[in-house]
């Protein structure tokens, strides 16, 4: 329930946003969010928001990891 | 730490050990180093990073798994909410299985309770405005991660103008049980690996009181293998050097302010309050409450909860497991009468849970 998963944020609408993890498309709100965010940017969504900000590197690294040590329902 | 290769390295983590025991071997006597959080429990088992450190450098895993930390009574109010027909039960999927006094909310929903997991709080709100004609009560647990995401959705039913949206609240506040834990002369801690995303939200800064105060030097660390290495590295540097200091390891994702928004969405919805740790009782000011101005939107306001008297079972040792002062191999009911399938305590039900983790991986 901690965990925030990286994500790649498909679109903007407003604070909502569909972003993207292994396939699985998923609503998220920026409204927790100071720093701006454009399509394309990797943000850590917990619990349905948007918490922080990442670069691509760190995020498909953070990924990477988390596939192997979460199994996916963890990463729901 | 830079660059993405860096963090999978196995010869750099090789490195790594190597350096901890060169300075290991420096130290006068044993250290203990806590961890805060599910996600470096889980982390710290799966990749054996104990069998990396010499014998004089010990990791203890603490209070840092939300659900598990949640005291029976809360679970017993989360059941006798559902048991009213009028009301929707939300809730994150881990909380299902958590044992109570007398059913957990997966039993009462066999029974026929309306309990609905949902992945957002916003999905809560959403089911109320589908539902105008019945109450959702969603189940608030969680630490600073997780509360202003809560907060948001108290905010949003206002907007909306949803009289039927409301939270059983039980969220907590990190840095108190650290400080609390930190003074335990049997725990004899030297240091904390501060959590990860927690510190997104409250930032390097709120473990300063920690580190001047109460002199242990803290280390907010990131969960890959290499991160966790270079935490402890950090920490033992500090022993060595006599520094209590706060670092941050995990700077790709943590500053020294965190997030300021989340900080206020907070503070708007939610005030301090005492609050309850399962493993550890009543520390004041270690809760959060939602404000008298929004109680529309608090469970324990708008109804009327008669939970029963709490009941724990007394061969359960989440207590001391969430202390430190006990490995689940070391619990008489791990891997036997306690098992991720059928759950004793709450330690064993969230994959965060310090004896999930050992479950799954330490055997
Ligand atoms: S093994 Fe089960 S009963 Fe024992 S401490 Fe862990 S969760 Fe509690």
């Amino acid at each position: 329930m901690c965990l925030g998963v990286p994500m790649k944020v498909l679109t903007i609408n407003g604070d909502d946003i569909i972003a993207e993890i292994d396939g699985v498309r998923k609503e998220a709100s920026l409204a927790l969010l100071e720093e701006k965010v454009a399509v394309g940017d990797y943000v850590i969504v917990h619990a349905g928001f948007a918490i922080s900000r990442l670069n691509e590197e760190y995020a498909l690294e953070t990924l990477r990891l988390m596939r192997e040590v979460f199994s996916p329902e963890d990463m729901q | 730490m830079n660059y993405q290769d860096d963090f999978r390295d196995s010869r750099l983590v090789a490195i790594m050990a190597e350096n901890i025991a060169g300075m290991a071997a420096q130290l006068p006597g044993p250290v203990s180093f806590m961890e805060v959080c599910g996600t470096h429990t889980m982390s710290i088992y799966q990749y054996g990073i104990r069998s990396l450190l010499p014998d004089n450098v010990r990791l203890i895993s603490g209070p840092g798994c939300p659900v598990c930390v949640t005291p029976i009574g809360y679970v017993d109010k989360a059941v006798a909410c559902a048991s009213d027909s009028n009301n929707i039960v939300a809730t994150f999927g881990d909380m299902l299985r958590v044992p109570g006094s007398r059913s957990s909310l997966m039993e009462a929903r066999a029974q026929g309770a309306d309990v609905r997991v949902v992945y957002s709080p916003l999905d809560a709100v959403a089911l109320a405005k589908a539902h105008l004609d019945r109450r959702v009560v969603f189940l608030g647990v969680g630490f600073e991660t997780t509360a202003p995401a809560i907060a948001a959705s108290i905010l949003d039913a206002a907007r909306q103008g949803l009289s039927n949206y409301c939270v059983l609240a039980s969220h907590k506040t990190v840095p108190l049980p650290m400080e609390l834990l930190s003074c335990d002369p049997e725990l004899g801690l030297s240091g904390y690996l501060c959590p990860a995303h927690v510190s997104t939200v409250i930032g390097g800064n709120a473990y300063r009181k920690l580190a001047d105060t109460f002199g242990v030097p803290c280390v907010v660390t990131g969960f890959e293998p290499a991160d966790v290495m270079q935490g402890i590295e950090m920490l033992l540097a500090q022993v060595l050097a006599g520094k209590s200091l706060v670092e941050i390891q995990y700077n790709r994702a943590v500053s020294w302010e965190g997030n300021a928004k989340a900080q206020r969405i907070l503070d708007l919805v939610f005030e301090p309050c005492d609050a309850v740790w399962r493993g550890l009782g009543l520390l004041p000011g270690s809760g959060l409450a939602i404000r008298p101005e929004l109680s529309a939107f608090d469970a324990e306001k708008v109804l009327t909860i008669v939970a029963g008297e709490e009941v724990e079972n007394s061969a359960c040792r989440c207590g001391e497991v969430l202390k430190g002062k006990l490995a689940p191999f070391d619990c008489p009911l791990f891997a036997t009468a306690c098992t991720p399938e059928s759950p004793v305590g709450a330690c064993m039900v969230s994959s965060e849970g310090t004896c999930a983790a050992a479950y799954k991986y330490g055997r």
